[in-house]
């Protein structure tokens, strides 16, 4: 099937830059040293030894020493809210967030009001993704109309106007059947099957992880079950129809043993960790801060450790945020009232990097991999630090010390698992697709 | 104490003062005219979320016998689904600066919460399945009244534990006091790691003797909607504390209301090893000594109540 370039937004002035003596971090390309690197009309120009390159005329000129610069970050998993729900984020402030995180390009969920389940709603969110954009982003349509789980997309339809992908996201398509049809259809649509694992009738009535915590509090809980078996079942339905899909904000030891299991029987199945299920545990739940009520929800230790394996052994190919903005007032309610999701782009790098990398749990190299890889596991082109490639990069300064939320965010929303939590790792400067993204004011100042 | 949001907000000093005072006001109730001036100009408003008719018209009498002017504010579920948040209904009546708010919603940690937007002491009246803790008070002051010490004692609760806050409150408070707890009810409707508060399970009655005091919790018909159980008939054959099964040197206790032949036989009710009416005349005087306690310590009015902060997108 051709269809038409999934990645959309506004686009801008290609940028002419210089980052002198910078450690260049590039895991798949197997850069790990510092470079001089120059862009030039929005393209990767030269990569050459630390202090080699002099400044051309009309370009900017970063020194970048005790810096890193890695491939830019892709989320293949938020939730910008439009059409329908713009008070908690719309295309301009989604993507600002997700600039301000290192974010060169991200994948939107359909689970929006109305659902995007058809292509004429896909392609008047492309139109205003042209128009408000900051970052290139694809949209994903949903898997069955309207979320309901009972009828089928015009899945091709929807493919030729531009779809990354199918997903019922926020909700598990309940009916196996159903999915074995999606899938089987799949053959001829194309475009990655993204599942939200929940099995509702384990999950119903809970706003937490079924746990000692859960037990505590007083609060229904949600079993880890709810997830894995749904996971273990829609990983064999995959196998069996040689569909491809992929597995959303993996949360329990289980879940990520059922996709390793179905990863070595040859099956094309993928997997996402977030931030917040690989850095807190249900124990964040005690005090019933509502940006702790995530669906999944945060799960024991041993799932964060499952999870972190995971991520290391490449079980789980990505880390995905699901960033899931919430109006203030809609999180301002008792925990039990409160809408699931917490908001994530723009302390995911800071937030893992904090948690995982600095002590030594996770290699900087793996976690920077797995921030990027999402994109190809939408059958989108990675981004790399590469001559001739689009310039898709962030800048960032690991030492640099900062409390998540303290300056305020880019998102419409402020629902973050880690707001006021200190951590190490800033973004600097983000080039998405050859133009300049963000800009920390450090930087701006410099 | 500033306000009564969770049983684990008092030690066992703090538990024992209460009582004592409850104590010391049990004699109130035997006058003629029951009414002391203790709290005379307060105002202590009850914000009920959920329907209540034990609980409330306890705290109302709690509030009125020690002179405070009480305010009743029933938020039935219609007002809540029309769109008043809880902030927002809180910071609505709190802009009338009482003293003390007694609250009851469905959610957990809702009391907790309400902390934050106005100054009045919050009193948790239940809140969801987290915890109830008044009813602990009274029960502990109830077995106290009737034992003078728990020490040692074995404590039994029987039934739907997984939605009970009684049972939640209940337990920490009884462990803090010096007995033993063992919660006792269906698989289904016992959480599995319920143990973290400290107390045993168990899945049948077979143990129950060895039990000092038995509280039986109230089990409700929508539990069999839910399929926790499958009939009420089998429920009450496996854990229906009844005459044959209760000895005669245990007690018997329920917060009410009782399900008669469900939970408990009626025989049992009405019996001589009831403690079921002491703990109704002991909610009164426990949430009298509450009241006392988070208002009259305080200085004469509460301090105005802060505008409710500006939402701005960033």
């Amino acid at each position: 099937m051709t269809t038409p370039d999934p990645l959309v937004w506004t686009g801008g002035a290609p940028v002419d830059l210089l980052v002198r003596r910078v450690h260049v971090l590039a895991p798949r390309e197997g850069i790990d040293a510092p470079h001089d690197v120059r862009v030039r009309g929005g393209s990767v120009a030269e990569i050459a030894p630390p202090g080699s390159l002099d400044p051309a005329d009309g370009e900017e000129v970063v020194e970048g020493e005790g810096l890193h610069l890695f491939p830019g970050f892709f989320d293949p998993h938020v939730h910008l809210r439009v059409p329908g729900q713009e008070h908690k984020e719309d295309l301009e402030s989604g993507t600002r967030s997700a600039a301000a995180g290192g974010y060169v390009g991200v994948v939107a969920m359909p689970n929006t009001t109305p659902v995007v389940d058809s292509a004429s709603l896909l392609r008047s969110l492309r139109d205003l993704a042209v128009r408000n954009a900051r970052v290139p982003v694809g949209f994903t349509a949903a898997i069955t109309r309207d979320l309901a789980g009972t009828e089928l997309t015009e899945m091709a339809d929807l493919r030729s106007a531009g779809a990354v992908g199918f997903t019922d996201d926020g909700r598990p398509v309940v009916s196996a059947g159903m999915l074995r049809k999606a899938i089987q259809y799949q053959r001829m649509s194309g475009g990655v099957i993204a599942l939200h694992e929940e099995d509702p009738t384990l999950s119903a009535g809970g706003a937490m992880r079924e746990g000692a915590m859960s037990a505590r509090l007083g609060i229904a809980g949600i079993p880890a079950l709810s997830e894995s078996t749904m996971v273990a079942r829609d990983a064999a339905i995959a196998g069996h129809e040689e569909g491809r899909v992929h597995f959303q904000h993996l949360s329990a030891v289980a879940s990520v043993d059922a996709l390793r299991a179905g990863k070595a029987r040859g099956w094309r199945l993928s997997g996402e960790a977030s931030p917040h299920h690989l850095c807190l545990t249900d124990e964040a739940v005690r005090d019933l801060d509502t940006s702790m009520k995530m669906n999944p929800p945060l799960g024991f230790e041993e799932d964060r450790q499952a999870l972190i394996e995971g991520v290391r052994d490449g079980t789980i190919e990505c880390i995905a945020t699901d960033h899931a903005p919430h109006a203030p007032d809609e999180k301002d309610v008792p925990f039990e009232q409160a809408p699931m999701g917490t908001t994530g782009l723009e302390s995911a790098f800071a937030a893992v990097y904090t948690q995982l990398v600095r002590p030594g749990v996770l290699p900087l190299g793996v976690v920077v991999e797995r921030l990027s890889a999402g994109a190809g596991l939408m059958d989108l082109p990675l981004p790399t630090i590469a001559v001739g490639a689009p310039a898709d990069l962030c800048l960032v300064d690991l030492e640099r010390e900062w409390t998540v939320g303290a300056d305020g965010y880019r998102s419409r929303s402020r629902n973050c698992c880690f707001d006021g939590r200190a951590v190490h790792g800033r973004v600097l400067l983000t080039v998405a697709a050859g133009t300049v993204a963000h800009r920390d004011d450090a930087l701006a100042a410099a | 104490m500033r306000h009564l949001l969770s049983i684990e907000d008092l030690d066992r000093a703090g538990i024992e003062r209460i009582c004592d005072r409850a104590a010391s006001f049990a004699e109130v109730a035997d006058r003629s005219i029951k009414k002391v001036p203790a709290l005379r100009g307060r105002t202590v408003l009850n914000l009920f979320y959920e329907s209540s008719t034990r609980t409330r018209s306890s705290f109302e009498l709690a509030a009125k016998r020690l002179s405070a002017d009480v305010v009743n504010f029933a938020a039935s579920g219609s007002s809540v689904e029309k769109g008043e948040s809880l902030r927002d209904t809180v910071q609505t009546l709190a802009a009338h600066r009482p003293h003390a708010i007694v609250v009851r919603t469905p959610w957990a940690g809702a009391s907790q919460l309400i902390t934050n937007w106005t100054d009045a002491a919050i009193v948790n009246a239940g809140d969801g399945q987290h915890e109830h803790p008044t009813q602990a008070l009274l029960d502990v002051y109830t077995l106290r009244s009737r034992l003078g010490s728990l020490d040692g004692l074995d404590v039994w609760i029987v039934g739907d534990v997984r939605h009970s806050r009684v049972a939640r409150s209940l337990v920490l408070a009884l462990q803090t006091m010096g007995a033993t707890v063992t919660v006792c009810g269906p698989p289904t409707l016992v959480p599995r790691d319920i143990a973290v508060l400290g107390c045993d399970v168990r899945y049948t009655l077979d143990e129950l003797p060895r039990a000092d005091v038995v509280y039986a919790l109230r089990m409700q018909n929508e539990r069999m909607e839910q399929a926790y159980v499958p009939t009420l008939r089998e429920y009450a054959a496996v854990y229906q504390i009844d005459a044959r099964r209760l000895g005669p040197d245990q007690l018997l206790m329920h917060p009410g209301p009782v399900n008669r032949g469900v939970e408990l036989a009626g025989d049992v009710v009405d019996g001589p090893r009831s403690l079921i009416l002491d703990q109704v005349r002991a909610g009164v005087l426990v949430r009298m000594a509450v009241l006392f306690e988070v208002l009259a310590g305080r200085e004469d009015g509460p301090r105005p109540t802060a505008p409710p902060t500006q939402e701005t997108p960033a």
